[in-house]
């Protein structure tokens, strides 16, 4: 057993070291903020997806999705959130949830307008922050709320980020589409 | 493909998991049997089957089958509608064919 701290903002990063790991032979089983536990395996046994689910993990709709994707020979890990974990054995082929352009798209764009109201609030914290802080500071001296909203400007920057890249790669797909189904 | 448009194509996806469900089947078998037909050549994604699922039982395409008490499982088949939408699509792939080879059979030697 072995617990790591980290925290990712990125969604894709996050799975992307979940299988570096698992390629190590450390097996992802829980998660708990900013908390992940691996246990000891195989290298390179299993494949793991995380997905945004479309309601949290109790409503019946997730429950009935996350069903289904057992069925089809996954195994539900975890889920954080709205957020849900899968693997697969390596050995029952190549796992993926999403294998055409139709279902992706929406998939990014449900990732898309879940990110969007994020990248909002950390910017409207990240300027009444330094408000704040510059107005508190130079009465008080104290900068406090100054040294927050740099951590918002930093989020906030992040998320801009991604969310470009994901609407750069929304219409790249639907150009394609346009081809190719 | 818009509403007007009756004919729209359907997906490579759509159009085995039609097929499959000729007789009852589980996510798990249409995936399956969506492999083996293709030749390994269309790997169905298990969101991307769930989403058609979903859309296809809305559409009255397919209906679940009344689950016994012991499976957690669900089985699906095909309706009299999603029957006539295969047909549909395979006069529009024969279309398609026909015309391809009679162009560009033309061509050969």
């Amino acid at each position: 057993m072995k617990k790591v701290w980290k925290a990712f903002v990125n969604f894709e990063k996050e799975e992307k070291w979940l299988n570096d790991m698992a390629e190590r032979g450390l097996n992802f089983i829980s998660y708990s903020f900013a908390r992940y536990t691996f246990e000891e395996g195989t290298p390179g046994e299993y494949i793991y997806r995380m997905e945004l689910l479309e309601k949290l993990p109790e409503h019946p709709e997730s429950k009935e999705y996350i069903n289904f994707i057992e069925e089809t020979g996954a195994e539900h890990v975890d889920t954080y959130m709205r957020w849900v974990y899968f693997r697969k054995k390596r050995s029952e082929g190549p796992f993926d949830l999403y294998s055409d352009y139709d279902s992706r798209i929406k998939y990014y764009k449900k990732v898309a307008a879940f990110i969007a109201p994020l990248t909002v609030v950390n910017l409207l914290a990240a300027v009444y922050n330094l408000h704040l802080g510059l107005s508190i500071g130079n009465e008080s001296g104290s900068y406090g709320n100054a040294y927050i909203s740099i951590i918002n400007w930093l989020i906030a920057f992040i998320l801009t980020r991604m969310l470009i890249s994901y609407i750069r790669r929304i219409r790249k797909m639907e150009k394609e589409k346009q081809l190719y189904e | 493909m818009t509403d007007s448009n009756e004919h729209g194509a359907l997906t490579e996806g759509v159009y085995y998991i039609l097929l499959a469900l000729h007789k009852p089947m589980h996510g798990y078998g249409i995936m399956q049997f969506v492999k083996e037909i293709s030749n390994n050549r269309v790997s169905l994604g298990a969101g991307t089957l769930y989403g058609a699922i979903s859309t296809m039982l809305s559409k009255g395409w397919i209906k679940a089958l009344e689950q016994e008490a012991d499976s957690r499982k669900k089985e699906y088949v095909i309706t009299d509608l999603g029957r006539t939408i295969v047909l549909d699509e395979i006069k529009r792939l024969e279309e398609l064919l026909d015309n391809g080879k009679r162009i560009i059979g033309g061509y050969e030697k």
